[in-house]
């Protein structure tokens, strides 16, 4: 028997009830959590020790693969963990019809940011100014 | 539910106006605060990506705004968010795997996560100050 079995006819059309889709949400809020631990440790630990870089210092910390790799990891775990933390936010605290506005504005800002990101730093590896041609 | 208009407005429970503030419920909306902060600085992150793949002088321009007095005060709250973030996540994690409920327990991780926070983001200022010269 399928859980929403137990709704009534008219609960079931108006949508009401569990989409069946929250524990994949919160599941995944958990796994970027965890992988968050390490990568952002790693991230603030290379905020310390690059304090005194110069812009040559750190485009070659920046550009080199375990950099690159971790820097991808972390960005992409980190705004997967953004979109699902503030989707909480908003399922808790927006009622009204504005709510399917914030959320596809997180989710796209999420998607566009995480990118932004990554892109950026395989500019740096490849050693290609990113404003080159623009 | 036959619509909003019949749906009479009744008080909601509790009442956080006159309701005093604990630690569980203090660190319960610090998580919240701090995991929209963090959102919000995240963005940071990537704008100082942009800047280092554009070239120096964008670089450069992104470190006076981080080395300001604005950006340093908004840094070090950043910092401090984060560890709150990471060690309140942690508790969360251990909650998770249904163990530390029991209220003396619930206390004494929420004083932890508070102490460790405040040690970390001690040290982090401390251990970069130091590189930094």
């Amino acid at each position: 028997m399928k859980r929403y079995d137990l709704l009534s006819p008219r609960g079931r059309a108006s949508g009401l009830g569990s989409a069946n889709a929250g524990f994949g949400n919160w599941w995944m809020e958990r796994v970027t959590a965890i992988a968050l631990v390490p990568l952002t440790i790693w991230f603030a630990g290379s905020l310390i020790t690059r304090s005194s870089d110069d812009y040559n210092e750190v485009i070659g910390w920046l550009g080199s693969p375990l950099t690159v790799i971790l820097m991808v990891l972390l960005l992409t775990a980190l705004f997967w963990h953004i979109a699902l933390g503030l989707q909480v936010v908003i399922d808790d605290y927006i009622h009204s019809a504005a709510k399917i506005w914030v959320l596809l504005t997180v989710r796209f800002a999420c998607l566009l940011l995480g990118l932004t990101g990554i892109i950026a730093n395989l500019y740096i590896a490849f050693g290609v100014p990113m404003s080159g041609g623009a | 539910m036959e619509g909003k208009a019949r749906k009479p407005s009744r008080p909601r429970s509790p009442n956080i106006q006159i309701y005093r503030p604990q630690l569980t419920s203090v660190l319960s909306i610090a998580h919240r605060i701090t995991g929209i902060f963090l959102s919000l600085c995240s963005m940071s992150v990537v704008v100082w990506l942009v800047a280092a793949a554009n070239g120096p002088a964008s670089y450069i321009r992104f470190q006076g705004v981080i080395g300001s007095w604005l950006g340093q005060i908004v840094l070090l709250i950043a910092v401090f968010g984060f560890f709150l973030h990471v060690c309140g996540g942690i508790r969360h994690l251990i909650w998770d795997t249904a163990h530390g409920f029991e209220l003396r327990h619930i206390y004494i991780s929420g004083w932890f996560v508070i102490a460790t926070s405040l040690m970390l983001t001690l040290v982090f200022w401390i251990a970069s100050r130091m590189v930094w010269g």
